[in-house]
């Protein structure tokens, strides 16, 4: 018996939010009497994945395979189900994100298990086995009950905290038997994104909407995200008349995010829109008309125009660091 | 080429959520619904693949009759025809049992539908089905593109977008900008009326979940506003207050 974690990795190293889908993980295991097995898929330098030991993993299985680092889904899903198998896991936990929507699906099916996506909390597991997630868009939550022996979840981001208080764990090698159509897609290139941050794991998030009038001023954006290290985002009619990418879309047909801080600026807060970002901890609103819906939805406010406010919040947050 | 596509009936993005039946039923007074808009992506693109090369768009909905009105609209942007699994869509597994079955009796080149549905967002659908059928399955989807027995298409990944090859068949679970959403004419419209649309009963096993209980987030509190010419004070508050800097 075991709880297995599947830590993702992004670029060599295993994302944030696989450190919160571990300490998820270490919790569940120990309130069901068992042990949090982390599976990592791809190159990863050995104490990457060691360290995984300190936030609850007390061994770490690798499938070191060089072609997981492309992110194979089918191979990724192949490689979880296997790892499961060996370790008779109850419960598999990953990281929600593009590639686990699409894996897990797959895995699911390969153990007969039920499962949930959008995990906010430890399950209840006082009759039956209930885990509540988000549903529409953030705008509700569902308990849900999972009557297979054994359970998939996907954790939403930033619904853990992920703190380092252990030791390293062993870590070692894992090779599942694939699939001959498990690598049978064919990867012709990859488009990196511009930006440092990935958005949907920023923790701080800053976005512009109509009310930054042209793409042209989208710098006063970037300078407030650089000196708070946050990702920025962009409401659906700046993706729309292209100012922005389509990635940098948040609302409910784009981007979800919750981060920790969510700086809305010239954005009124369409439904659509607060859907994309309702989970955020702390929402600022900044907009120049004090009826938008936004400010409702909102922890602080500040009404004024963006090419006033923006310069002063970030010399007043360059002056804090 | 034959293209199924796999469609939701779902509250418009703008409704208002509320429950009713000590919160296990959406309380559906007043609520408009849709074809799920990723849905939309995806049947607009098979219109097109459908009129650039030929063959058929079949639309497939797994629930109760309530749900005709939007497949009609389906037929009326342009499926040829329809299929509705009379049943209750009671976990992703479920309907994929659904489409999959379907899909075993049809020869489909191509499956597409929404990368999710915009009610439970569970994003699971598309996957299961590949892994039912033994089919590779793709999403989200942003770009298709078919030629010959081989589809190009292009992916969203975190940090970026894949450009991935695979021959058909092949499911699709697709998000913009694979395509412009359709408006449907008049004679779309009156077409659709009588456009074939089976009701099958449906196969397969009990839900593997089962939702115990809705619930609504709690209130947001009332906002604090700050004055546009004290912005170092927001900052103070975001620091001392939120404790988020």
């Amino acid at each position: 018996m075991s709880v297995l974690i599947y830590a993702e990795g992004f670029e060599g190293k295993i994302k944030k939010s696989s450190l919160e889908a571990l300490a998820y993980g270490a919790a569940l295991a120990s309130k069901l009497n068992t042990s949090a097995i982390a599976l990592a898929t791809g190159t990863f330098q050995a104490s990457e994945l060691s360290a995984l030991g300190k936030y609850g993993a007390s061994k770490v299985l690798h499938v070191s395979d060089q072609r997981m680092d492309e992110t194979p889904v089918a191979a990724i899903a192949s490689a979880i189900a296997a790892a499961a198998n060996a370790g008779a896991a109850q419960v598999v936990i990953m990281p929600k994100s593009a590639l686990t929507d699409s894996a897990s699906s797959k895995v699911a099916v390969k153990l007969k298990a039920g499962v949930v996506n959008n995990v906010v909390e430890l399950p209840d597991l006082t009759s039956g086995f209930k885990v509540k997630r988000a549903i529409y868009t953030g705008k509700a939550f569902a308990v849900t009950e999972i009557n297979t022996p054994i359970k998939v979840l996907l954790l939403r981001k930033n619904a853990m905290n992920a703190i380092a208080n252990g030791n390293d764990c062993p870590v070692e090698a894992f090779q599942p038997s694939f699939e001959a159509t498990d690598f049978g897609l064919k990867r012709l290139k990859v488009e990196k994104a511009e930006g440092e941050i990935l958005l949907p794991e920023a923790e701080i998030v800053v976005s512009g909407g109509r009310g930054l009038k042209g793409p042209e001023n989208w710098h006063l954006i970037e300078s407030l995200a650089k000196a708070l290290h946050a990702g920025t985002g962009c409401s659906k009619p700046v993706s729309d008349m292209d100012w922005r990418p389509h990635h940098e879309h948040v609302g409910q047909t784009g981007v979800k995010v919750s981060p920790n801080l969510y700086i809305a600026v010239g954005i009124s807060g369409a439904i659509q829109h607060l859907a994309g970002v309702n989970s955020s901890k702390v929402i600022v609103v900044i907009n120049k008309d004090p009826e938008a819906p936004f400010f409702k939805a909102a922890d602080y406010g500040v009404v004024g125009d963006a090419f006033d406010v923006l310069p002063q919040l970030t010399e007043a947050v360059k002056a804090l660091n | 080429m034959k293209i199924l596509v796999c469609i939701t009936h779902v509250p418009d993005t703008t409704t208002k959520i509320t429950f009713t039946d000590q919160n296990t039923k959406l309380n559906t007074a007043g609520v408009q619904y849709v074809i799920g808009p990723y849905d939309e992506y995806a049947l607009s693109r098979a219109i097109e693949l459908r009129d650039a090369s030929g063959g058929s768009v079949t639309v497939l909905h797994v629930g109760d009759a309530e749900a005709e009105p939007t497949i009609r609209k389906a037929l009326a942007i342009g499926a040829d025809d329809a299929i509705r699994v009379n049943a209750e869509a009671k976990d992703a597994f479920f309907v994929a049992e659904q489409i999959a079955h379907i899909a075993k009796q049809n020869q489909y080149d191509l499956i597409l539908m929404g990368r999710e549905s915009i009610d439970f967002n569970g994003g699971q659908v598309h996957g299961m089905v590949g892994e039912l059928l033994g089919w590779p399955a793709v999403s989200p989807v942003m770009k298709l593109d078919i030629n010959g027995g081989t589809a190009t298409l292009a992916k969203e990944i975190e940090g970026g977008k894949e450009y991935l090859e695979v021959a058909l068949p092949l499911v699709a679970g697709c998000q913009e900008p694979i395509a412009e959403w359709r408006i449907p004419n008049m004679r779309g419209i009156m077409s659709a009326r009588t456009k074939p649309l089976a009701v099958v009963d449906p196969v397969g096993s009990d839900a593997g979940t089962t939702v115990a209980e809705y619930q609504l987030p709690p209130a947001k509190g009332s906002c604090k506003m700050v004055d546009a010419a004290n912005i170092k004070e927001l900052v103070d508050l975001l620091k001392n207050e939120a404790k988020v800097l």
